[in-house]
């Protein structure tokens, strides 16, 4: 199921929260918010979900619109708010009902589907409890029941590792990615590292717009652009640093930490100068005893863009 | 209907599950029985085979109880967040606000389907007139559905339940008692309208055993009133600020 985000903006007061972002997410896709606090994953998502409505602009799900078929998106969608709110004086199974009874699950195939999700969520042995009595981790699978248990085509998932433990968030990651084979699932997060993990696309939000969006590599790229290399030779003498700088791919030479024969090479946009380096050590008999590229982290990505 | 039976369903669960159901009903059944049969103007020292003075009580108990049933109902919702979460379910906010309504008015019903024994001992005592106690039970239930619908609104428009209990005590001592006495305070058109807005006189003529229309579109608006307030605070998150 598609989902098509038209110039969507909403005010609050004066302010706007989400100030006129437009995207697309594909059937199938898994697509990471990323963004820090407030710059309005959570109130896109809530729009998405129709829990509120846009000021302007406008949600389609297939074409269903959250403006005037608000039902039929909502029967379509599963979401786990910020949070994880639950009727907390519930047990597991009876919650999970409830929940499939609202959501139009057949009457036939209530049972089974709370089965099913028990069984994949791990919630087995503490089936029988009451929310209030689990531990954050398991809330959290509850949460993440409740939002598949009609088995909607669209998963929105509001931060949904939060207060887990590493244990616990490794599994949910594998979980979301065994889900997004078929489904189409937005989550948000700030943390990096999950949503490179998980997501297949990644739309980096600020202050209510849309600063980045496409795969992790591609995100990596665009904000790096050019190759950089650190590369250390021995062997040579003072006429290394004007001979790699000669290189027709090379823009920009370093050295580093005033060490000998330690540099950093930064190649020309489109170019690559790993080979020009070897050849021309191996030209001269210098001795090529570290080449290694620079990835940019996620990390700075975000926080250039969002600075 | 389906939805809202659900709904339904779900807070009288929670309503027996958390106690406040039995601690309710007791002491509703324990005030009025004392009252009733015991106690001062009892049915004994009036010595007349009708329930008038359990009506009597009643209208009050309820008064006081209702507001403590209802005020958990969308406060609750609210502060946990869990709202958001049964908006966002395939169920409409109408149907939240009309499930809710029913639960409550079942709780009444149930506490007083449980009085019951006094109509049976009563007409065992003498010749009861059946149509005031039929009256006078259905004043009742129309009475509550009143205050459930107004007690409902007032916990739609806060996050705490006291400040809920208390706004709908305030608003409901207006339909108790304020419009009754204003209604003889003032003179004329005043008058009539305080008198005709006061729960008082359409309880009255019901528990008399007289079912007139006035009475059962006076409860319906104040019913349908409440309940499209409370649904329009409920999606008050959509209004554009």
């Amino acid at each position: 199921m598609s989902i098509v985000i038209e110039d969507l903006t909403k005010k609050y007061g004066e302010q706007k929260a989400v100030n006129n972002i437009s995207f697309e997410v594909k059937t199938g896709e898994v697509v990471g918010f990323l963004g820090p606090n407030g710059a309005g994953k959570s109130t896109t998502m809530k729009m998405i979900t129709c829990y509120m409505s846009p000021t302007s602009g406008d949600i389609k799900l297939d074409g269903l619109s959250v403006l005037d078929q608000a039902e039929e998106v909502k029967k379509k969608i599963g979401y786990l708010p910020e949070n994880n709110p639950l009727y907390t004086d519930m047990a597991i199974v009876d919650y999970l009902r409830f929940t499939a009874e609202i959501q139009g699950v057949e009457k036939s195939q209530i049972s089974g589907r709370i089965a099913e999700m028990i069984d994949m969520c791990g919630l087995g042995v503490e089936k029988h409890k009451k929310i209030n009595e689990l531990s954050k981790g398991y809330r959290q699978r509850v949460g993440l029941a409740q939002a598949m248990i009609h088995n909607p085509e669209v998963l929105i998932l509001d931060e949904p590792t939060t207060g887990l433990d590493p244990n616990q968030i490794i599994e949910i990651r594998k979980l979301i990615k065994k889900l997004g084979k078929e489904k189409t699932v937005i989550l948000s997060s700030h943390i990096l590292s999950e949503v490179e993990a998980t997501c297949d696309r990644i739309l980096i939000i600020n202050k209510g717009r849309i600063v980045a969006d496409g795969s992790a590599d591609t995100l990596r790229q665009q904000s790096q652009g050019q190759e950089l290399l650190t590369i250390q030779i021995e062997g040579g003498n003072g006429d290394v640093y004007k001979s790699l700088l000669a290189l027709p791919s090379v823009e920009k030479i370093e050295q580093l930490d005033g060490k000998d024969g330690h540099y950093r090479v930064q190649s020309k946009p489109e170019n690559f100068s790993r080979k020009a380096i070897f050849d021309l050590c191996v030209q001269n008999k210098w001795y090529l005893m570290e080449m290694t590229g620079i990835e940019t982290r996620l990390e700075d990505v975000f926080r250039e863009l969002t600075n | 209907m389906d939805k809202i039976w659900i709904i339904t369903k779900r807070e009288l669960a929670s309503f027996f599950d958390s106690l406040i159901a039995y601690v309710l009903i007791t002491i509703f059944l324990g005030l009025s029985g004392f009252f009733t049969w015991l106690f001062g103007n009892n049915i004994f020292l009036m010595n007349q085979a009708s329930l008038q003075v359990f009506f009597g009580i009643a209208f009050w108990s309820l008064f006081f109880f209702i507001p403590a049933i209802t005020m958990r109902m969308l406060a609750e919702e609210t502060r946990a967040g869990t709202i958001e979460l049964l908006s966002t379910k395939a169920i409409s906010d109408v149907q939240i606000v009309t499930g809710k309504f029913l639960a409550c008015l079942l709780l009444v019903l149930i506490a007083l389907v449980c009085t019951l024994p006094y109509y049976i001992t009563v007409s065992q005592l003498g010749s009861a007139d059946h149509g005031a106690i039929v009256g006078g039970y259905l004043g009742l239930l129309l009475l509550s559905a009143g205050y459930i619908s107004i007690g409902i609104f007032c916990s739609s428009i806060t996050s705490n339940q006291i400040v809920a209990f208390l706004i709908s005590l305030l608003i409901g001592i207006f339909f108790q008692i304020l419009f009754d006495v204003l209604g003889y305070t003032f003179r004329g058109t005043f008058g009539s309208v305080f008198n005709y807005l006061s729960m008082r006189t359409h309880f009255d003529s019901l528990s008399r055993g007289v079912i007139d229309s006035r009475d059962l579109v006076y409860f319906g608006s104040i019913i349908v009133a409440g309940l499209a307030f409370s649904q329009s605070m409920l999606s008050r998150r959509n209004w554009s600020a």
